[in-house]
């Protein structure tokens, strides 16, 4: 167990390369115990060879991995307190469900009666009582699921790995599933690293994430945080929705910024934390940020605060249900998404397409993203 | 006309074809070997009676009937020569056969370790022997393994030895042929099973804690079982009954039952026993033959 304040897991400048491809590039990482972290990315980003690499399935070229302090980068797959749920589950066809959860604890060298006991436990857990002597064949995907990740965890791993877990689930059992890991990760106080290309389910599971790209972390934050301040426009674009308007020129005014957009005309914007250099930057804003009135802004907000105010016609509408996306084509140029929370059933005042509307947001609601 | 109706007939035919093949080919001779089995040798043409004359009408059928007996069954039981013989036949295809699965495991399990492009070249190696006829391989075995051969030569330059060894007509040298032959057979069976095998499933065994050897024994093993059964059934069976190779590489103090059926056949000229020894061959060799096929039966009903 790794000391007070140090964290479980160190990876420190990891690298791996295929051939000339470097898979992973350079990357340094601590994961606090009991964390519940996600690596996320587009596939090919490297997440899954970084996986691999805790797993022990290759070992880095450069770099070390420390867990609880000691560097485990060579060490076979194993000879790590590390346990792995597959993406495809690899349970083994051969063996029944009960051989299955019991094949780590037997490779453990655990009594007979103690792996009875743990097994039991195990089936229990992941609600898969009666199925014991079953063959994965004659289980359903999510039946599956399950004894993969009871066997997984039946050697209480110090860190447990998730590779895309939930990406053979429907809809419906995927989100009844994700509740249900982060009720087990918390009621059994483990680490999980979970690998998915899924950036929901990467925001909805995970207290911290991390986003790779081309080998790199791009960024590691908390859901809100990525959401909310992602630190590049590809970051911004990869998780959620936006709009972002191509900044042309900057004028200080105060604690705001007023950018010339070529799509938006002028913008105004609160000033962020690092200032904006000399390169490329863009002025970005979530959807579900800007407002659409048919006059213009109503709000106490707006008429107090210096606002932005887009004039221009719906040219397309989408609707999803809980939310309609509207995109309204401004005067301007550009095009600009609303999406806007269907908050009655019977809305008399839904937008129609080609209706001339006023979208507005305010300077807080935008974020300034360099490169 | 619908597509339905265009294939419809082809696609009946395709149905039958194997049971008109097995009838034809299997059956019809297979009757006529049975009818010779039953029947007495002669000094005749052909040599055995009886002989069905269709022409003689329908009591000499029934005479000819009335004729058969199982003598010949109850000569290769009472014959020490085909008890030994068959002994003999089964001893080497199962030492061979346990030979051909050491050997060719591994080769199997090598090949389908290879990246992708290499697996194809390796494949095309092991089939690139085919190319020459069999004869020709087993006399070139003989020419590596005669007195003065390569064998001995490489053998005697590396001072392994002090003087040439004997290895032609020996049974080290039948087995050296026989598994030269039939390795083929054994690697691509086990190869098809290895290759497609879920490299994550040993992935998965290594991390819940098994070293290496473990994973082979409680992962690769097991799940390669259906391709370790093909193959030894695939070389198991031709041994059994193979003519050529200790014909040539071995020597002639004891035979196989091959051989045997070949001196009844050609020398002795008495077809009714070799006929009975070949229909006791084919019994022998039925009942492995089942076993697999209840064996795999049993697989595909827990595949369901």
């Amino acid at each position: 167990m790794p000391a007070a304040g140090q964290p479980l897991l160190r990876i420190e400048g990891v690298a791996k390369t295929f051939g000339t491809f470097r898979a992973v590039d350079g990357v340094s990482l601590d994961i606090k115990a009991g964390e519940f972290f996600a690596l996320l990315g587009p596939s090919g980003c490297g997440k899954t060879t970084l996986l691999r690499m805790l797993a022990g399935f290759e070992a880095p070229d450069e770099g070390r991995i420390l867990l609880g302090g000691k560097d485990i980068a060579q060490a076979l797959p194993h000879e790590r307190p590390i346990n792995m749920m597959f993406q495809n589950y690899a349970l083994f066809p051969h063996l029944s469900v009960r051989d299955n959860i019991a094949f780590g604890l037997k490779r453990a060298g655990m009594a007979r009666a103690d792996i009875a006991m743990r097994v039991a436990e195990m089936v229990a857990l992941v609600k898969l009582e009666g199925l014991e002597k079953r063959k994965p064949d004659q289980l359903s995907g999510g039946q599956c699921q399950r004894v993969a990740l009871a066997r997984a965890l039946a050697r209480r791993p110090q860190l447990l790995l998730l590779d895309e877990p939930l990406a053979a689930l429907d809809k419906k059992l995927r989100e009844s599933t994700q509740a249900e890991l982060m009720e087990l990760q918390r009621r059994l106080g483990m680490t999980f690293i979970i690998v998915t290309h899924d950036q929901e389910e990467a925001m909805t599971m995970a207290s911290r994430i991390g986003v790779m790209k081309s080998g790199k972390l791009a960024q590691v934050a908390s859901p809100r945080e990525l959401y909310e301040a992602p630190r590049s426009r590809w970051i911004a674009e990869f998780v959620g929705d936006i709009n972002l308007f191509d900044g042309e020129s900057k004028l200080r005014d105060g604690h705001r910024l007023i950018i010339g957009t070529r799509d938006a005309g002028a913008l105004v914007v609160a000033e962020p934390r690092e200032p904006v250099g000399a390169g490329r930057f863009s002025i970005a804003i979530r959807p579900e940020k800007v407002k659409l009135s048919r006059r213009g802004p109503v709000s106490e907000v707006g008429r107090e605060t210096a606002i932005n105010r887009l004039d221009g016609v719906i040219a397309d509408i989408c609707y999803l249900g809980g939310t309609t996306t509207y995109k309204v084509k401004l005067d301007t140029g550009g095009t600009v998404q609303a999406s806007v929370a269907n908050s009655a059933r019977l809305d008399v005042d839904a937008y129609s397409l080609n209706q001339h509307v006023v979208a507005w947001f305010t300077p807080d609601d935008c974020v300034v993203l360099q490169s | 006309m619908s597509t339905r109706r265009i294939f419809a007939r082809p696609a009946r035919f395709a149905s039958i074809a194997p049971y008109v093949w097995m009838v034809l080919f299997f059956l019809v001779p297979f009757a006529f070997v049975l009818k010779i089995s039953l029947s007495q040798t002669a000094i005749a043409q052909p040599p055995y009676e009886p002989v069905f004359d269709l022409t003689a009408g329908w009591d000499a059928l029934r005479s000819a009937f009335a004729a058969f007996s199982i003598d010949n069954f109850r000569l290769l039981v009472s014959d020490d020569i085909y008890v030994f013989a068959y002994v003999r036949s089964l001893t080497v295809a199962i030492t061979a056969t346990a030979l051909l699965l050491l050997i060719g495991y591994p080769i199997a399990y090598g090949m389908a370790r290879l990246p992708k492009r290499w697996q194809a070249v390796a494949m095309v190696l092991v089939i690139v022997p085919f190319w020459t006829s069999f004869l020709i391989r087993i006399y070139a075995w003989i020419n590596i393994l005669q007195h003065d051969g390569l064998l001995n030569q490489i053998l005697l330059t590396l001072h392994l030895v002090s003087q040439p060894v004997v290895w032609l007509s020996t049974d080290s040298a039948m087995y050296i042929g026989i598994v030269y032959s039939y390795l083929p057979f054994m690697i691509l069976p086990l190869y098809a099973t290895l290759a497609k095998m879920e490299p994550a499933l040993e992935e998965a065994a290594s991390d819940l804690g098994a070293p290496p050897w473990q994973v082979f024994w409680l992962v690769t093993f097991p799940l390669s079982l259906p391709g370790v059964g093909a193959g030894v059934l695939l070389c198991f069976i031709p041994i059994v009954g193979e003519f050529v190779i200790p014909d040539l590489l071995a020597g002639s103090n004891s035979l196989m039952i091959g051989q045997t059926l070949w001196l009844e056949f050609f020398t002795n000229k008495d077809w009714p026993v070799a006929s009975a020894a070949a229909i006791a061959l084919l019994v022998v060799l039925l009942v492995p033959l089942l076993l697999y096929e209840r064996l795999q039966k049993r697989q595909l009903e827990q595949g369901r």
